[in-house]
């Protein structure tokens, strides 16, 4: 087993972008990956949600976590709690965002209720525990998951938007031929290993 | 799809709900290959055969259980707040999972790190407490859900077998194939998982286009 907790920030950061991709090795965000990454200009939007939705709700869980439910032993609630403080979070983004920059809201407004179910979000914050984590490395985490995510799903919608002119047999169109170009993707990935020496 | 789901199956007498609910589920509604839902914990976990069938077993019980429960709550559950509600009560279920595997299998328990967890936000329980225990009694709800959890398991099962066949040369951790196999360590990886569920999806997919076709 690797030991992830004594690994640098910095590394964890890329790490999470590249060689830990969470959609391409650890299959998190699939459904969306699939439903949404038909256009360049809506993938783009829903990744730079996750991005900001994901680096919260590191931020905010990983406190929740060690100065509130380990001190009262009440770490089998752990995954509600984690559920509704992504909910809560990503409400608390949308109401930040309507009043701060309403041209960022009309263009991530209706992706923002999506994230909540977005198992990558929910899965970075399995992972943070589960790798013990310092606070800062949570955070770069968060951050680098979700600037992974959004990398693969805008990556892959400008391939998808090539490929609707492609002909392909009928049986593979839709979600098979994506499964299978995402496939390719998690092989040019595998090239990344090894560049976190740590792993 | 419609038109394939809406067909009762043949086999079933007419006016029996619950067979043709359980068969719709296993079946023609079959959650990974019409309706590619929930497909995270389908890939990340199946390199393994005994992992999955943990996973599986957990997953069957969270989505009957939480069917069940959601469809003895639905005349209480105020429809604006109805999400969460569903969430929670996965949650709860899911949890239960969790603390027992941890104290009867705590290293499947440590191998599968996440997934058990993740089974809150696979979208398939959600889709099954928001689609048919909302909207029907318990007992039709709890069968609805064995047959969708059933449906996915056996799913996952074909992709966990292949996959540890050809990754490891092994199943359930025992050498089958000879000293002459060379491991295709590919499908141990994250791609080989994306290639064979795709290759299962044309399979399965080019079987109801011909069967449209007749």
């Amino acid at each position: 087993m690797t030991d992830w907790s004594s690994i640098g920030p910095l590394a964890v950061f890329i790490g999470a972008i590249f060689t830990n991709n969470i959609l391409l090795t650890n299959f998190l965000g699939m459904c969306s990956f699939l439903a949404i990454s038909r256009e360049v200009k809506s993938s783009v939007g829903l990744g730079a949600a996750v991005v900001f939705v994901m680096g919260m709700t590191n931020a905010l869980n990983w406190p929740i976590h060690y100065y509130i439910l380990v001190p009262l032993n009440l770490t089998y609630l752990g995954y509600i709690v984690y559920i509704v403080v992504i909910a809560a979070s990503v409400q608390l983004v949308e109401m930040v965002v309507e009043r701060v920059s309403e041209p960022l809201y009309r263009a991530l407004g209706i992706f923002l209720p999506l994230i909540t179910v977005n198992c990558a979000v929910f899965g970075a914050v399995l992972f943070m525990f589960i790798r013990r984590y310092s606070f800062i490395a949570s955070f770069a985490y968060g951050l680098g998951a979700g600037i992974g995510w959004a990398l693969a799903i805008i990556a892959m919608a400008g391939m998808r938007q090539k490929i609707a002119k492609a002909k392909i047999p009928r049986g593979l169109e839709g979600p098979g031929i994506a499964l299978i170009t995402a496939g390719i993707m998690a092989l040019a990935f595998l090239g990344f290993s090894g560049m976190i020496p740590a792993q | 799809m419609a038109d394939v789901s809406a067909r009762p199956a043949a086999a079933v007498k007419p006016g029996s709900k619950a067979a043709r609910t359980f068969l719709d589920g296993v079946g023609r509604n079959n959650p990974v290959f019409v309706q590619i839902l929930g497909i995270c914990s389908t890939l990340a976990i199946t390199n393994t055969v005994a992992n999955t069938v943990v996973m599986c077993l957990g997953l069957v019980w969270a989505t009957a259980m939480s069917n069940f429960s959601v469809s003895i709550l639905r005349k209480w559950i105020p429809a604006r707040v109805r999400m969460i509600v569903e969430t929670l009560i996965i949650a709860v279920w899911v949890i239960v999972v969790d603390i027992a595997l941890r104290a009867y299998l705590p290293d499947v328990s440590r191998q599968l790190g996440p997934y058990v967890g993740l089974i809150i936000t696979n979208c398939i329980v959600m889709g099954r407490t928001e689609a048919f225990g909302l909207a029907n009694p318990p007992g039709l709800s709890l069968l609805d859900g064995l047959a969708s959890g059933l449906g996915y398991a056996y799913v996952l099962l074909i992709i966990a077998v292949v996959r540890e066949l050809l990754g490891s040369g092994s199943l359930l951790g025992i050498r089958i194939l000879g000293t002459w196999w060379t491991n295709w360590s590919i499908f141990v990886m994250a791609p080989g998982a994306f290639f064979l569920l795709a290759v299962l999806i044309w399979i399965v997919k080019g079987a109801i286009l011909r069967e449209e076709k007749k």
